[in-house]
């Protein structure tokens, strides 16, 4: 019978295989999904993963779309790895969103005119912050009152939510826009900068490259990252090693939160250029799925984010070519978490098949 | 220098993967240029090539309500050009920044006349109307244009007057309840036109409002219908799709009304009518237009008199002099000297909104963010 | 008066699926397994109980469909952490958004359909007393079950052997292996109940409560139900208060709203989430009260042989 049995040693090649061998399990699943619903299964998989890189355009969606999740992924990552569950992402890029388009918004409003140098950075600090008073109050409650960081950031993410409507239907609303609800589009000032012209692929995905950097230094040559990491991995260890695990919590939230704050300014600043009660589209919880495929790691996240942006783009597409339901992404989205989980197991165990003993003749 | 173990193997495996995947993207590339090469010879061509019209709808066509109503038009687009046209849709749709790719894309698929059906589609449409010059945008409900963008958008506010009219004479508290979605000037629109409905046989009648933040979202509907029955509300409208707040009504023994799309058959005890759309009409006129070159830009908002709204499916137990009202509003409508907003009007505050006699002009109604005298509570977040 | 006996009824109806959710992961958290995958086992039952009600028209079927529909999914996330010892955190978020997906997927049949219509429940002469009578007799039966089950999980945790290997697998893992249980099993068996239990709350919710299906019926249900059993400190007459609690919020606001209130209906909608900010932050602000009553192996994987 089949047994698992541990390794001696995590195994790294298994490491780097077993997203690859989900995403293969995932396709075939996929296949077999595709043809139960009377598709031609080639022609499924090919809109999944090949159209949304056919052409420029094409490809510049699928970078526009893994921005935003490679950048909230990163800060996920930090957390995760401390073991701090910050689930509420998507409300810290709403927060980062209102900050941030806020801050566009008032510049517009006041016809205040700043070189582009200036307005950009000023909205994205904006989203930042935003992202960043979002999260502390999770961490608030964590360090001061113990409560659940998963339960905490996740509440907050309706009342988040809730917070949008109430701006954008009332304070915030155009006063030219026959009362519906949506902020006057923000001055061309603020927009970011696009990358390649006739597409929407803006600097903000540099931004995120630069990003993926930094968080490389941070955790893998910087002792800070190290302590919360080992504060993650052994907490026990941690303490006695003198790192607080007050300061551990509060520097991953306020990363995570910044950056999730981060991807929601660049959100409304870029392909929206106005904050309406839209910019609310999951991207945060998707962001999660990105932060697991990738495997917590900077440079693993920007491949699993530009391949969970082809699985969403893909889905619009078939939709739109080949009839396909539209919830079909979200189940090839929770079935390659829920098989990577299960592939991920070989990395500590082995299978081994097991014959039972023979007792000696 | 080749090992075969397991690790080599996993490398070489992914370089393969890799490659491969390289090698497909580089095929499909080489699909694109031939594609326009073939679109380019179509005048030529023995066989028409059918009139491809798309719709974008922000919900799910099942939902018997909203996308229900503008996928049963699309159908009767099919119905009447048969072969000549070809449609296609993409349902639930995010309103926002993802619309853009789904719209860009069924323009660059050779669609040559798209509809958009919810406001929150307006920015994207005005971009993509930009760069696809020959392809024709439709916006329902919005109210920007193009050269080649317009705007249409139906008088929900007669049904919901016509229903005001049934509610007024069936209420026996004088308390009318709304479940509402959002906040914008249609619903407030439907809210005011439903109380002024009422008023005009039963000038005691009060409405109460809930709020509840989706279009669709049935077991929200429920618990805010539920809470108004609960306040004493005993006929009920909403603005929301789906049926469940006429479930609550049949539940209770209170009465409501179906919205966007006949429901008699939810709950006949609690049905008293049903306000419906029709776009038929404006569709297959729309793709009409389009393919015969007289399509213009301008604004279509149509109601009773183009068959465009209806109430439907009155029920038999209904008062026969509210029926007859009902006849005679309608009348009035369809040969255009009846109009829902005439003033009188004053808002809640006593403000006259509307002076006497004086009936409002498509401004006035595209702006309205009050609520007349009559209906209880606050509009969210302000006036 | 009579409004806030109806406000009774409906905070006890609105309750109920959160009480019957919140009780089956405590029976989870109790063994020591964290299941985050519950909003996903919830829609899943809903739209499988959907299904059953529709196609059969028994509301019984519909309740056993969403609880074979909950303990299966139970089953796949029982498997994958207790077996192969994936991160329960993990495993239960990505459960829970394959339900969110996989239920949305199967449902689109079912968008817009509406179930048989049901008759008033009542229960005789209780009902007709004045205020009380419409405030606590007029329910569904499962309501009523959902109390009766907060007595059998009592009896079961506190008065049977059964419940006392639960909760000592959940306190300590390794002496229960030790003593011979076989904690991977019960554990399983504990999910998968609990499992079962979110199950025919979101058939209660679909079949009941709205009753229709539409994509993410279950509306973050599921989550509130898991931070019901921490702010419950995991004893089950609490979790039945605090379903009530946030129940009866969340009603309380549409009756404000309703009532004219002068505040706005956004920010009214905001109140059950921070009121289960609230009470969360204050219930865990003594860490000792948590460390006593928390399964102490609540998380933590078990490796058996170790």
């Amino acid at each position: 019978m089949l047994m698992l049995e541990a390794r001696p040693q995590p195994s790294k090649a298994m490491s780097a295989a077993s997203p690859l061998i989900a995403l293969a399990l995932t396709a075939v699943i996929a296949a077999l999904l595709f043809l139960a619903l009377g598709k031609d299964p080639m022609k499924g998989l090919g809109i999944f993963f090949v159209e949304p890189l056919n052409g420029l355009r094409q490809v510049s969606e699928v970078l526009l779309k893994a921005t935003p999740l490679i950048v909230i992924a990163l800060g996920l990552a930090v957390c995760y790895r401390s073991n701090v569950w910050n689930i509420g992402a998507e409300g810290q890029y709403l927060l980062g969103a209102l900050a941030g388009g806020g801050v566009a918004l008032w510049l517009t409003t006041h016809g205040i005119v700043l070189p582009k140098m200036i307005a950009v950075p000023l909205v994205l600090l904006g989203g930042v912050l935003g992202g960043m008073a979002w999260a502390a109050i999770t961490a608030v409650l964590r360090d001061k009152f113990n409560a659940s960081e998963i339960l905490v950031s996740l509440m907050l993410v309706y009342v988040a939510q809730q917070l949008v409507n109430y701006l954008v239907f009332g304070a915030w609303k155009d006063p030219q826009g026959f009362n519906f609800p949506q902020t006057k589009t923000f001055d061309a000032s603020t927009w970011l900068p696009t990358l390649l012209t006739g597409t929407r692929l803006h600097v903000g995905f540099l931004v995120a490259l630069a990003a993926v950097a930094l968080m490389w230094v941070f955790m893998f040559r910087m002792f800070r990252g190290f302590q919360l990491q080992v504060g993650g991995l052994a907490p026990a260890a941690a303490r006695y090693a003198g790192y607080s695990a007050s300061t551990s919590l509060w520097t991953a939230m306020m990363i995570s939160g910044g950056l999730a704050g981060l991807a929601g300014a660049m959100e409304a600043a870029g392909p929206l250029r106005q904050i309406t009660p839209h910019i609310s589209t999951g991207l945060g919880f998707t962001a999660i799925i990105v932060c697991f495929v990738g495997r917590l790691h900077p440079l693993g996240i920007v491949f699993a984010g530009v391949l969970l942006s082809m699985m969403l783009i893909g889905g619009e597409l078939g939709q739109s070519r080949l009839g396909l339901p539209n919830a079909l992404t979200g189940v090839f989205q929770g079935l390659l978490l829920v098989l990577l989980l299960a592939c991920d197991t070989l990395i500590h165990y082995r299978i081994r098949l097991r014959r039972s003993h023979l007792a000696p003749l | 220098m080749l090992t075969f173990n397991k690790r080599s193997l996993l490398r070489w495996g992914g370089f393969a993967c890799l490659a491969s995947a390289a090698a497909l993207v580089g095929c499909g590339k080489k699909e694109e240029p031939a594609k326009p090469a073939a679109q380019a010879a179509p005048a030529a061509a023995p066989k028409a090539e059918p009139f491809k019209a798309a719709w974008v709808y922000v919900g799910p066509v099942g939902d018997a309500g909203w996308t229900y109503a503008h996928d049963v038009g699309r159908k009767a687009v099919e119905a009447e050009f048969g072969d000549k046209v070809k449609t296609t849709f993409v349902e639930k749709v995010p309103e926002g920044a993802d619309a853009e790719r789904v719209i860009r894309d069924l323009a660059a698929q050779g669609n040559k006349i798209i509809f958009a059906t919810s406001f929150g589609f307006m920015e994207q449409m005005v971009k993509v109307a930009s760069e696809f010059p020959d392809v024709r945008f439709e916006h329902a409900t919005g109210y920007k244009t193009a050269p080649n963008l317009r705007i249409y958008d139906a008088k929900f506010y007669e049904d919901a007057y016509l229903a005001g009219v049934v509610a007024g004479s069936v209420t026996k508290t004088n308390t009318l309840g709304f479940v509402a979605s959002f906040p914008i000037p249609e619903v407030l629109r439907n809210i005011n036109a439903f109380t002024l409905g009422a008023q005009s046989v039963n000038p005691k009648v009060k409405t109460k409002v809930v709020w509840v933040s989706s279009w669709f979202d049935p077991p929200k509907e429920s618990e805010a219908a539920q809470s108004m029955i609960n306040g004493g509300a005993d006929v009920l409208l909403q603005n929301t799709d789906s049926s469940a707040v006429l479930q609550t009504a049949e539940k209770n023994g209170k009465f409501a009304f179906g919205w966007d799309s006949d429901m008699s058959t939810v709950a006949p005890k609690a049905h008293l009518a049903s306000c419906v759309v029709i776009w038929d009409g404006y569709y297959k006129k729309a793709v009409k237009e389009a393919m015969d070159g007289s399509w213009k830009t301008e604004r279509t908002v149509w109601g009773v008199k183009e068959g465009q709204n209806a109430l439907a499916k009155i029920a038999d137990f209904v008062p026969e002099a509210a029926k007859k009202k009902v006849d005679e509003v309608k009348a009035g409508m369809k040969a255009g000297t009846f109009e829902v907003f005439t003033g009188p009007i004053h808002g809640t505050d006593g403000k006259e909104m509307l002076a006497k006699g004086v009936m409002a002009d498509q401004g006035w109604k595209d702006k309205v963010d009050f609520y007349v005298k009559g209906v209880e509570g606050k509009i969210p977040s302000g006036k | 008066m009579n409004e806030i006996a109806l406000l009774i009824a409906a905070t006890l109806a609105s309750g109920t699926p959160l009480a019957i959710a919140g009780m089956g992961l405590l029976l989870n958290e109790k063994a020591g397994v964290l299941n985050l995958g519950a909003e996903g086992m919830m829609l899943v039952a809903a739209i499988a109980g959907f299904a059953a009600a529709f196609t059969t028209g028994s509301d019984t079927l519909a309740f056993l469909a969403g609880a074979a529909a909950g303990g299966l999914l139970a089953a796949a996330f029982g498997a994958l952490v207790i077996w192969l010892n994936t991160n329960q955190y993990a495993t239960g978020l990505a459960v829970s958004l394959f339900g969110y997906g996989f239920s949305a997927f199967v449902g689109v049949e079912f968008v817009g359909k509406k179930l048989a219509e049901r008759s008033a429940f009542e229960v005789p002469l209780l009902a007709d007393i004045p205020l009380l009578g419409p405030a606590l007799f007029k329910q569904h039966p499962m309501v009523y079950l959902a109390i009766g089950l907060m007595f059998a999980l009592i009896w079961f945790l506190y008065r049977s052997r059964a419940g006392l290997v639960l909760r000592a697998i959940g306190e300590s893992p390794e002496s229960a292996h030790a003593l011979g249980y076989k904690v991977r099993w019960i554990r399983l068996g504990a999910v998968i109940a609990g499992g079962a239990l979110c199950g025919v709350a979101g058939a209660f919710l679909s079949v009941v409560y709205a009753p229709l299906w539409v994509e993410g019926l279950v509306a973050g249900r599921g989550w509130i139900a898991l931070a019901l059993t921490t702010f419950a400190t995991w004893r089950p007459v609490r979790v039945l208060l605090g379903a009530y609690l946030f129940g009866g919020v969340t009603m309380l606001q549409f009756a404000l709203q309703g009532a004219g209130v002068d505040v706005s209906s956004q920010l009214l909608a905001m109140l059950p989430y921070l009121a289960t900010i609230v009470v969360l932050a204050l219930i865990s602000r003594n860490p000792a009260w948590i460390r006593i009553n928390m399964p102490a192996s609540l998380g933590k994987s078990f490796h058996p042989g170790t």
